[in-house]
């Protein structure tokens, strides 16, 4: 009977898995290549090293027209969710002061100013205000990065095959927007291919697509920055509920041996 | 101590009666740890909601990243999060099985009707809380979602539109709603528990069924709950726990829409809307029909969707047959495993765009539910011989028991 139901409680949960991923996956669009990476798996960990390029080159590329407004400076330091992105907080008061981007604010006095920016605020866009701005700058509002990586069926795959889905073939003949993009859904998309290689932290040449990768590893850890915490406690708390179930497991069979 | 207050208000009798010397069928399967796991399941709900609502704030402005601040910046947020969010897809797995195993061996039938339909006000009242609750975070699937299923009350003739804004609080989906829906998604997991109580009541009224489906005749059929099914309830507990913490801590968004990652914005319908896997069926349905006669084909739809549970209501006094267990029902015991296709197929359905072929397999799917509770359940009834009963549950037990010694089964067999 044990082993009926745990083949069904199997297939029930097959059944959801198949459910929920056939959803997507239309739109004439190629399956995604899978990557490797550093934070997948059951024990992966995000590559500090590779989100410090990454936020590199997001400030250099990325933050010219997209928001990231769920992560703030004072994120990126050991005292951010999931303990940052590896630097202290010197370094994140640095970071937050060197933004390009000044701050709107009001003196003692009550007089409005544009001041630097500090761990409390967000990385701004450059290239405009507001979302209405931008409306009437690209199109349409870029989207907000902060959860681009969840936000995505395929997650990181995704993300790293639209940045690399731009074509200089098709995309000759359009003198601008849409772009074509082979990963994005109906290849028509309003971002221009992006200014990858040379972005990188000072003294580091790089190529597009180790800034690719980079990028899309300091996303992930924006959509999710406890992943660490949440993977390293769930295998402690599997080791323990395996363990205490084959505990109960024998004392199950000790109880119910007097009746037979 | 104890006896003072024992003798003044009798918790410690009734405990003891109804935790502890509760008599059980010896011989119940895995398939009855189901029923206790679905009322931990809804523990863990009340729990973690009672955490995650100190944090969250139902404004549509903030509703959206006061969930996400929960996620990063409140300890252990993210574990009290992903806790809720796959904790209802959880207690949906487990009370579908539940329910199930209760069709399977016809828990449904004589004596126990009345548990049966509490069981179903329970299943009703789990729906409207987790479509509430699944507003919440108010990421783009929870608005179209919310928009779609509030729509359906716009079926009804002549005062349906006035009903929806009425829900509403507005004239679209908005702040108002989402208010209401926190309120009441608060509210009802305490009105779960309350009928939960009435359906305990009614099971320790003529306790539980069996594999078996036979009344229980001498004492030697019956063993005290504790420690026997407290015992095996922890087991399967522990065991069920295993799955429910390897989604929680390894593939917290395998069951969600990445779309509910991005804030609901009214102005941009998302590509596909689609409900949680937990309605999938239903949603099935209710695309599914066609007009009828003079019955437009949405009100239809609406009508078969709450038709689709409200049948179940019904379902003591459709199943003619007097046996209760389909082990003995020949005939029965196929269609029971046809409905569970059935069911997933129209999940399926539900979660594809009603096009070419997922149309006719929607329409089909949905048909034959209906033709499997109106017409098969009857008539199987009326013209199946069922196999012959065992004379008591004990002779039986024992039997297998001392076969089975032989063959050294592995897992315990009740």
């Amino acid at each position: 009977m044990m082993r009926t139901s745990a083949v069904a409680l199997a297939g029930a949960v097959a059944f959801l898995a198949l459910a929920t991923i056939a959803v997507a996956q239309d739109e004439g669009t190629p399956p995604l290549p899978k990557q490797k990476w550093s934070f997948a798996g059951p024990f992966g960990t995000y590559d500090r090293a590779a989100l410090q390029r990454g936020f590199g080159v997001y400030q250099n590329v990325c933050e010219n027209c997209h928001e990231l407004g769920l992560i703030h400076f004072g994120d990126l330091g050991a005292d951010g969710p999931g303990g940052g992105i590896g630097y202290n907080e010197e370094q994140v008061k640095a970071i937050a002061a060197a933004s390009a981007k000044q701050y709107p604010d009001t003196d003692d006095s009550g007089q409005p100013i544009q001041r630097p920016g500090r761990p409390t605020d967000t990385p701004l866009p450059l290239n405009y205000d507001n979302v209405k701005q931008a409306k009437a700058l690209f199109g349409t509002a870029p989207p907000d990065l902060s959860l681009i990586v969840k936000a995505r069926e395929g997650g990181a795959d995704y993300v790293y095959a639209f940045l690399s889905g731009f074509s200089e073939d098709k995309n000759k003949d359009r003198s601008g927007a849409p772009y074509y993009n082979e990963y994005f859904p109906g290849h028509n998309v309003a971002m221009p291919p992006p200014p990858l290689a040379g972005n990188d932290v000072p003294g580091v040449k790089a190529t597009a697509d180790e800034e690719r990768r980079d990028v899309v590893t300091f996303l992930s850890w924006a959509s999710e920055p406890t992943m660490e915490d949440r993977k390293r406690t769930g295998i402690k708390v599997l080791i323990f509920l395996i363990a205490t179930t084959g505990v109960l497991y024998f004392a199950k069979r000790q109880i119910w041996a007097s009746l037979h | 101590m104890v006896r003072w207050i024992d003798h003044r208000l009798p918790i410690f009798t009734f405990m003891k009666h109804e935790l502890n010397d509760y008599p059980t069928p010896r011989n119940l399967s895995y398939w009855w740890n189901f029923g206790s796991l679905a009322g931990i399941m809804l523990v863990i709900m009340i729990v973690t909601g009672i955490f995650l609502a100190m944090e969250y704030t139902p404004q549509v402005n903030d509703a959206f990243d006061s969930v996400e601040r929960i996620r990063r910046d409140v300890n252990y947020g993210w574990l009290i999060q992903y806790l809720h969010m796959n904790g209802a897809s959880f207690f949906f797995i487990v009370t579908y099985i539940h329910i199930f195993r209760g069709l399977y061996y016809g828990s449904y039938k004589e004596p126990r009707e009345l548990l049966w339909m509490l069981g179903l006000v329970i299943l009703l009242l789990m729906m409207a809380t987790a479509f509430m609750g699944y507003v919440l975070p108010w990421g783009q699937m929870s608005f179209w979602g919310a928009t779609v299923i509030t729509n359906l009350f716009s079926a009804i003739p002549v005062v349906g539109q006035k009903i929806v804004t009425w829900l509403w609080g507005g004239f679209a989906v908005d702040n108002p709603t989402l208010n209401r829906f926190y309120a009441l998604h608060y509210l009802l997991p305490f009105v779960i528990v309350g009928v939960v109580m009435l359906h305990l009541i009614a099971l320790h009224q003529h306790g539980s069924n069996n594999p078996l489906g036979i009344d229980r005749k001498t004492p030697q059929d019956s063993i005290p709950f504790h420690p026997y099914y407290t015992i095996k309830d922890m087991f399967g507990l522990f065991a069920f726990l295993i799955v429910y913490a390897i989604f929680v801590f390894f593939m917290p968004d395998a069951l969600g829409d990445p779309q509910n990652y991005i804030q609901a914005n009214p102005l941009q319908t998302p590509p596909e809307i689609v409900p949680e896997w937990y309605f999938l069926p239903f949603y099935a349905i209710l695309r599914s029909v066609p007009n009828i006669l003079f019955i437009p084909s949405k009100l239809a739809g609406v009508l078969c969707l709450f038709g689709a549970i409200g049948i179940l209501f019904f379902l003591p006094w459709l199943d003619t047959s007097r046996v209760r267990s389909a082990r003995f029902r020949p005939i029965y015991k196929w269609v029971f495993w046809l409905l569970v296709i059935d069911v997933a197929v129209l999940g399926d359905c539900g979660a594809h765009r009603p096009e070419g072929w997922y149309i006719f397999a929607g329409r089909m799917a949905t048909l034959y539910y209906f033709v499997h509770f109106l017409i098969l359940m009857p008539l199987i009834g009326w013209f199946e011989r069922p196999r012959p009963l065992p004379t008591s549950i004990a002779t039986t037990v024992m039997k297998r028991s001392s076969g089975s010694l032989a063959a050294a089964s592995p897992v315990g067999k009740s």
